[in-house]
């Protein structure tokens, strides 16, 4: 099963749709070459956080992804 | 009591609150606020988005904080995703405590933390654009008074 990203606000419009699927990611350096440059530069930025299946990441670049898993990417928030 | 919702249409904040307000029979004050989509300006569309598996874990824990910090009777969180118009509400907090101050500040505190850390996203349409909000700095300092009583 393939590695499911989720891209929320804004990362969405750069990665022109809120969903990709991504066959065999080994780690999140692997997964950066695999996005365009403009997207991984910004998913990279500190202000981006991740969560892997509704759990936050502490340090996104140590994740490791097993099949069949959600990866999120979520920007700075704004509610309310 | 604790009512914490996301709705993806329309709602009533008064019916929401009045609800809240008649199952909390034990409390002396009850406090609460309506966010609505400001109008008047350029906006003329603004659209929310969230991410489900967080949102609503992270508004139960920011309810816990809010419980234990105000010695809250009850809590009401009810936010609205999807696409708006000005005039519509997109946020209703009501909480009930012993005495005013306990539910003054706890709406207060759930109002700083959901405008700027909790999982959701605000998109403003003014003329043909879209524009992604990013929460203001006094935005950052407002929740941030928070860390400093604790």
């Amino acid at each position: 099963m393939p590695v499911r990203l989720v891209f929320l606000g804004k990362l969405a419009d750069l990665a022109g749709g809120g969903e990709r699927e991504l066959d065999a990611v080994p780690d999140w350096g692997a997964l950066l070459t695999m996005l365009e440059p403009e997207l991984a530069d910004e998913v990279a930025c500190e202000r981006v956080r991740v969560a892997v299946n509704g759990t936050l990441v502490a340090d996104k670049r140590t994740l490791s992804l097993a099949d069949g898993d959600e990866l999120a990417f979520l920007p700075p928030v704004s509610g309310g | 009591m604790r009512v914490i919702r996301v709705v993806d249409r329309p709602f009533d904040p008064g019916e929401e609150i009045e609800h809240f307000a008649r199952a909390l029979d034990d409390v002396g004050a009850l406090a609460s606020f309506v966010g609505k989509v400001r109008g008047g300006g350029a906006v003329c569309q603004l659209e929310l988005s969230h991410y489900a598996p967080l949102t609503l874990k992270g508004m139960a824990a920011l309810a816990d904080e809010a419980f234990e910090r105000f010695d809250l009777r009850g809590l009401l969180m009810v936010h609205r995703v999807g696409a708006m118009k000005p005039g519509e509400p997109i946020v209703a907090v009501s909480a009930g405590a012993r005495h005013r101050r306990g539910a003054l500040l706890a709406v207060d505190f759930c109002m700083d933390h959901l405008k700027s850390d909790a999982w959701f996203w605000k998109r403003e349409l003014r003329g043909e654009q879209w524009h992604w909000i990013e929460p203001r700095p006094e935005d950052h300092a407002d929740r941030l008074r928070w860390a400093e009583k604790s």
